[in-house]
């Protein structure tokens, strides 16, 4: 019925074309009617990937819905573009983040009105683009186009340190990329003068030569996910950032990361990913434990959720490089699963802040009594957070553990504690904020969530805890992709000798 | 040689040289009221070049002049753009000099003899062609850096030109005269073929490469032969330094490709010369960009991004190979784009008594005027690098030239300082989009200008979408003429 359409396609470019509109309004005389088009280009940016899922052919291998056009001829790189599993989901993903990032500013953000929501609706094709890019040229363009909006929606719309958060948050993730931009030209050399991902894959290159390759790699996706000790922009930026920019961060553009190394590190540089397995590892679990402690200790509720995110992140590169089934789908629905859960807590405290102009826990208590709607939303999504199983945050942590276990018990182990730090520091943070009498005559003030509020909140709600009980329909996808890449990872690219 | 001489390869320099002297003469009846018509019969004269060129063209090189003069394809797309970036010069700089008495009768002569120059320069053949090119070029652009007569900074800038570029010249000039000295000959397809074949005095041959190159590196603004560049640029009135700025880079461009890979490109010459170049590029990376980072004057930034980028633009030639020409060379298209963009936003900046040349001046621009904000966003994150930006297409194609010779350390080099670049662009974009703005004058301009700056800022993100044709463009030029 859809067939002719090119959807894929659709889904970068309707909400980009969706933003120029946006961006067309101009001034804040416009407003609102740069609210309502960035709404319907959102709407219509999630309504073209719902026919991505409808339509995926579960049984089938490889990707689907490819698209192929000439671009740069010269350097043989084209408009090659598809979905697996792994991007099917994230596209989804960062699709529906952008319907509920435009409806979470609504009346948040009363400046520049058109260009907050046309950097948003960019930001949101762009990021499609990388989740669905089969060419290397491609897939960078759009990875490091993805810098630009960010950069000013944390500028221009962040809190009073933003300037700061801003510039570390670019120059920290260029740093990353443009290391792994020579490494992608020396392998167009390598593969013959093609940019083609899949003529990447079919590289066999010299271990050396692998492992300066995937440190590039690495350099650019692990400062993206974040991973430690690259993560400190992170905590910078979301603290200083928009509502809105926070959740698309973390819900979305963390994955970044995570897709990178699924989609470059294991399968070009498969050798190289297993000989420095354990060391990612290594950092994924001082991730998940240090960062874990760290958060406690914070007196910011963004930057408390800022950590927890890291920690959080932890558990998906610590899945993706443990090379079975479990941990890489655990590592998937993780990323899946963190896009809910810390959008949902972000939008929770952007919720609180909005009101009260303070994110710290201590202007806090007591804010039950007077927003019981609230607060029932906000306890469900801390216990998600802090993985309670029936929740889409126990599916993802669960198998990530279930495959740590398979490799090595202590790495099980260490990961299995987060669960207690996460509970630790999540639920204090709720208790000191939400529970109580109250605290002081601002909260005495405040008013329950309005219905915009509420859908946007309740729509989180609802996936995670559809996720959380019904994983099934978001792990099939997965399945046929997953065992597909490790399989491919488990054969060897070094050049026969 | 041929003994016919075709004229017609030269027509447009010779529509040139003849319209320039009737400008001349025509703006002595005209009184200070009308000077439109000098500013609108150098349009005329700039766009019917543009178009003898573009109708003169023809992708086999055709010699004249007993050899002097070659016609070929990368002579004429560099003529053509020249001519483009010219007119683009003019209507840019025209109320800025309306408001400082500059928009007179010297500063349209001026220009269209350095125009003239760049287009002898071009199409030399000769070392002696090239030379005379280039001293027009020269003289023509010190003379106009003193244009305001009464400013000390600018007389300083100008003085400083001169002598450096002086100097400069007598050192390639010297060179030039070592190459004599090793080979018999000035004609450069001769050169061409007898550094090929190899000479026996091989030591004088390269003794003079090393005065052409050092000559080329004070004419490219590369370090170690920088000094004059952020003097002048900033010294000058913001339209000259747009003209110096932007232009002559390409025919500095065509320098480098007619000496270092037409007479000098046998192999083993080309090994000679890479060293120097890695050097100097380096070195101009590293200086360029750590000192752009101090500087308070977007003019000074500019120029010492301008060496940073010639740095770039010098990678993409020291490989040597054709690919790497190519990339060198839509390189320069790529930066007299966005030099041309990002001063012709200073010029409409500034007004009368107002320079708009310090960092300051920039903020809050988003919130005076978004549209232009963008453009400059946009010209701004194309000299970073950033995608989907056209800077990042010139950037990448110079990085792979030099992946393409196994010295990909270079490449990780050049990239590290292009993060350390990123930094001073994006300060750019944090003054126009973070800060509030301090100056509140409204932003007037004509509607040409408008349209133009329009155009000149979207090109950066619509040939960033699709480089294709002006990175075909510029290999089979460099093809078809090297």
């Amino acid at each position: 019925m859809m067939q002719g359409l090119p959807l894929l396609s659709l889904a970068i470019w309707a909400p980009i074309i969706a933003g120029v509109a946006v961006l067309l309004t101009g001034g804040d005389r416009n407003a609102q009617a740069a609210r309502v088009i960035a709404l319907i280009g959102a709407l219509i940016g999630f309504a073209v990937t719902i026919p991505l899922y409808t339509g995926f052919d579960l049984q089938q291998g490889g990707f689907q819905f490819v698209e192929m056009r000439t671009w740069i001829d010269t350097l043989n790189a084209n408009y090659h573009i598809g979905i697996d599993g792994i991007s099917l989901l994230l596209i989804l993903l960062n699709s529906l983040t952008t319907v509920l990032v435009v409806a979470a500013g609504w009346q948040v953000i009363e400046s520049r009105v058109s260009q907050y929501m046309a950097a948003f609706l960019f930001l949101s094709g762009l990021m499609n683009g990388v989740f669905s890019s089969l060419d290397a040229l491609l897939f960078y363009v759009f990875f490091e186009a993805t810098l630009i909006p960010m950069f000013i929606i944390i500028g221009v719309w962040g809190g009073p340190n933003r300037v700061y958060a801003a510039v570390k948050f670019f120059l920290y993730t260029l740093m990353g990329s443009l290391l792994s931009l020579v490494a992608l030209i020396y392998l167009y050399f390598s593969a013959g003068g093609s940019f083609s991902l899949f003529d990447f894959y079919q590289t066999q290159l010299p271990l050396v030569l692998q492992v300066s390759v995937f440190i590039a790699f690495f350099m650019a996706f692990a400062v993206k996910v974040p991973m430690w000790p690259v993560h400190t922009w992170l905590p910078d930026a979301h603290v200083e950032a928009p509502t809105g920019g926070s959740v698309v961060l973390a819900a979305v553009m963390l994955k970044l990361g995570g897709y990178g190394f699924l989609r470059l590190s294991l399968p070009i540089v498969p050798d190289a990913s297993h000989l420095l397995a354990p060391i990612v590892i290594g950092l994924s679990l001082i991730a998940v434990v240090y960062i874990g402690l760290v958060a406690l200790v914070q007196t910011d509720m963004k930057k408390l959720i800022a950590y927890s995110s890291i920690s959080h992140m932890g558990f998906v590169t610590l899945g993706t490089f443990l090379f079975n089934a479990q941990g890489m789908e655990g590592a998937i629905i993780q990323m899946i699963s963190h896009g809910f859960i810390s959008g949902a807590m972000f939008l929770c405290v952007g919720v609180l802040y909005d009101r009260m102009h303070s994110r710290l826990i201590a202007d806090y208590g007591g804010v039950a009594n007077r927003m019981p709607v609230f607060a029932a939303l906000f306890m469900f999504f801390s216990m998600a957070n802090a993985g309670l199983p029936g929740t889409s945050g126990f599916v993802g942590e669960f198998l990530v553990i279930m495959g740590a276990m398979q490799v090595n018990f202590w790495f099980a182990f260490a990961a299995a504690i987060t669960l207690i730090f996460g509970a630790a520091y999540t639920l204090w943070m709720y208790k000191r904020v939400i529970f109580g009498a109250v605290a002081n005559a601002h909260v005495d003030e405040l008013q329950d969530l309005n219905a915009r509020e509420f859908l946007v909140l309740g729509v989180l709600a609802v996936l995670v805890l559809v996720m959380g009980v019904w994983p099934q329909p978001f792990a099939d996808v997965l399945h046929v992709s997953v065992n597909e890449l490790l399989a491919h990872v488990s054969f060897s690219k070094l050049p026969a000798q | 040689m041929e003994f016919i001489m075709p004229l017609w390869p030269a027509y447009p320099e010779l529509f040139l040289l003849v319209m320039t002297c009737v400008v001349l003469i025509v703006d002595l009846f005209v009184s200070d009221d009308n000077r439109i018509v000098t500013y609108g019969l150098t349009q005329f004269t700039l766009a019917g070049c543009a178009l003898l060129t573009f109708f003169t063209g023809n992708p086999e090189p055709v010699y004249t002049f007993s050899g002097m003069f070659v016609d070929d394809l990368m002579a004429d797309v560099l003529k053509l753009l020249t001519c483009v970036s010219v007119i683009m010069v003019m209507v840019y700089a025209r109320a800025y000099n309306a408001a400082r008495g500059m928009f007179r009768g010297e500063f349209f002569t001026l220009a269209l003899f350095a125009t003239l120059g760049m287009m002898v320069m071009i199409s030399a053949n000769h070392l002696l062609t090239l030379y005379l090119g280039l001293e027009l070029l020269s003289l023509s652009l010190y003379a106009m850096v003193a244009l305001q007569r009464d400013s000390v900074r600018a007389t300083e800038a100008a003085m400083k030109y001169f002598v450096l570029g002086a100097l400069a010249s007598g050192v390639l000039l010297y060179g030039m005269s070592m190459l004599y000295g090793a080979t018999g000959t000035l004609e450069i397809t001769e050169l061409a073929q007898l550094s090929t074949q190899g000479v026996q005095a091989q030591l004088v041959l390269v003794f003079g490469l090393v005065f052409i190159v050092a000559g080329l590196g004070f004419k490219l603004g590369a370090v170690p032969f920088h000094m004059w560049v952020p003097d002048v640029y900033q010294g000058a009135p913001t339209a000259v330094t747009l003209f110096i700025g932007s232009a002559p880079k390409f025919a500095a461009f065509a320098m480098v490709m007619r000496l270092l890979a037409q007479s000098l490109g046998a192999e083993m010459l080309v090994d000679e010369w890479r060293h120097m170049l890695t050097v100097m590029a380096i070195l101009s990376l590293v200086i360029g960009n750590l000192t752009a980072i101090m500087q308070t004057n977007l003019k000074r930034m500019l120029a010492y991004s301008t060496i940073s980028h010639m740095g770039f633009l010098l990678l993409g030639v020291l490989s040597g190979t054709i690919d790497g020409y190519g990339a060198g060379m839509f390189y320069v298209v790529v930066y007299v784009l966005m030099t041309l963009g990002s001063f012709g936003i200073i010029l409409l900046l500034a007004r009368s008594g107002f320079e708009a040349e310090n960092l300051e001046d920039y903020k809050g621009l988003n919130q005076r005027n978004p549209w232009y904000a963008f453009l400059m966003l946009l010209l701004m994150f194309s000299m970073a690098g950033i995608p989907p930006t056209v800077g990042f297409y010139a950037k990448l194609s110079v990085l792979q030239a030099v992946v393409s010779i196994g010295m990909w350390w270079i490449a990780v080099v050049a990239v590290v300082f292009s993060l350390i670049g990123a930094f001073y662009y994006l300060r750019i974009v944090k003054l126009m989009y973070f800060d509030a703005p301090v100056d509140t004058a409204p932003i007037a301009a004509s509607g040409d200008v408008r349209a133009l700056l329009s155009a000149n800022g979207l090109a950066v993100l619509v040939l960033g979408i699709a480089p294709q044709p002006l990175l075909v463009l510029c290999i089979e030029a460099v093809r078809a003429s090297i």
